[in-house]
This record gives structure tokens, sequence and C-alpha cells, in this order.
């Protein structure tokens, strides 16, 4: 129950963030990437302090033995530039590009009760199940000939 | 337009990276969007509860800061239906195979110095980018 609370809590800090920082906004997005025409230089700040905080308190934190309410830190481990890292992340920019949302931003932005973010939530969440129903098949199939 | 917002980007910025921070401390997990929702679609994990009640505060939020402050929160969603609706089945399959978005790629992966997310968000920013240049000025917007 504990554990659940402070998620909730940690959950609140990113989505207000998020909110304030103009990363749930697609139009303010969109204009960070339109070089060519009406550059909002904003989100580079977010990107830039939310980076800085991070990679600061990520220092501080790593040095304790295990996080307060888990018996160990969950790191991703893989060092490989592997095929679907690298498509996998030019589609996204793709799709990013197409709508100005992200995930991130996406999932805040269901709280402003705007209708076009729940068709992006809905059609997003369908592709991460998609994907991830194709590969599962993929390597099972991988693991039979194997 | 959208106008240059400094300290709303820097202060929002910063309670990203603090959420960042308090999730490893407290939970020992990165903030990845992508990775927070995929853990819970179906089949149902065991470290369920702790996902969902990260995402509902994170929807919580927005409704707080307009209910608290009184101010609405800039939002402009400026493309049509359609587009949105493609735009979001790409993103998923995008995350899901890159293992990651902004958030842990471009934030948590960032400050770890990974090699997989410094690749990761070079790329999409790339494409992003080159994206909104299409879409705005050869296809002349939408």
């Amino acid at each position: 129950m504990q554990r659940t609370i402070i998620a909730g809590l940690i959950g609140l800090v990113f989505g207000t963030g998020m909110a304030l920082s103009g990363m749930s906004n697609p139009a303010k997005v969109l204009n960070f990437f339109d070089f060519a025409g009406s550059w909002d230089l904003s989100l580079a700040l977010v990107m830039a302090s939310a980076l800085v905080v991070t990679a600061i308190g990520y220092r501080i934190v790593l040095r304790r033995d295990r996080p307060v309410v888990e018996a160990r830190f969950h790191l991703p481990t893989g060092r490989k530039l592997d095929l679907p890292l690298i498509a996998g992340s030019a589609i996204f920019g793709v799709g990013w590009g197409m709508s100005g949302f992200c995930p991130g931003g996406a999932i805040p932005a269901l709280g402003l009760g705007e209708s076009s973010v729940w068709i992006f939530v809905g059609t997003m969440l369908a592709g991460i199940f998609a994907a991830r129903t194709v590969r599962l098949a993929l390597e099972s199939r991988a693991t039979q000939t194997a | 337009m959208t106008e240059f917002t400094p300290l709303m980007s820097l202060s929002g910025g910063t309670l990203i990276g603090l959420s960042a921070v308090l999730l490893m401390a407290f939970h020992g997990r990165i903030a990845g969007m992508t990775g927070i929702l995929t853990g819970l679609l179906p089949p149902i994990a065991a470290d369920w509860g702790w996902r969902a009640a990260f995402i509902a505060g994170a929807i919580v939020a927005p409704m707080l800061i307009v209910m608290l402050s009184g101010q609405a929160i800039g939002f402009d969603s400026p493309v049509p239906t359609s587009w949105l609706a493609v735009s979001g089945l790409i993103v998923g399959v995008g995350v899901y195979f890159g293992s990651g978005c902004t958030s842990g790629h471009g934030v948590c992966g960032l400050a770890r110095l990974s090699p997989r997310s410094i690749a990761a968000t070079a790329i999409f920013m790339a494409t992003t980018a080159a994206t909104v240049f299409v879409t705005r000025h050869v296809m002349g917007g939408l």
C-alpha cells in the first residue's frame, strides 16, 4: 500500500512537471521542432533542466545499496545498438512529429479533458500491444525452430 | 504560434527531473512512460499497482493545477483526428521496439549516459524534426 501511495505522489510530480513545462501541449512541442517556421525554444530548457536534475540526483541516489521500498535497483543493462532500438526510435519520431504527442506528455494531458488526447492514447496503447504481440510471436517461433 | 516560456519550462523540467530521481530513490525504477505503460497492459503482472498509481498521479496533476490556480493549462492539438489516431499507432509501435520515449531515453537514459539512450534520443529528435519540416513546409501544413 505504501509503495502504491508513494508511486502515486511521484506520478503527481511528473504530471505537474509535464503540464507546467508545455510538454503536454502538442502545439508547443511541434513549434519546438519547427526551426524553419514558428520556432519556440522552450522545450530545450525543459529537457536541459530535467537532465541536470536527474543526472545529479541519480549520482546521489545510486550510491545507496537499494531503493527505499524495493529490494534492488532495476537498471537497463543492454548496451547494444540493435535494429529494434534504431528503427523503433526512428518510427517513434515520425509519430511524434505528426501529432506533437509523446507518451510522457500525452498521459498527463488526459487530465485536461480533451477528446483528442483520448484518441491518441487509445491508438498508442493499441500500437504498443500489437508490437508486443508480434515480438512475442516471433520470439516463440524462433525458440521452436532452434 | 506559442510563446517562449523560459520560467515555466525550467520549473516544469526541474519537476520532471525530480520525479525521475524520486522514482529511482524509492522504487529503483526508470521513470520512462513507455516502460510503465507497457507493464500495465494485459497480462496483468504482480507489479501492476505502483505503475497504475504513477499513471493516475500523472493524470490527476493537471486537474489539480487547474483547480488550485484557476488558470487554464495551454493545450492545442492542431492536427485532424484521423492523423492523430494514426500517429498514436505509430508512436506505440515505435516506443515499444525502441524501448523508450522522451522520458525514458531522453531524460533518464541520457542522465545515465546510456549509449542506447543517446542513440535513441538523437534518432527520434532527428526524425521528429524531419517529419515536422515535411508536414509543415513540404506538404504545406495540415
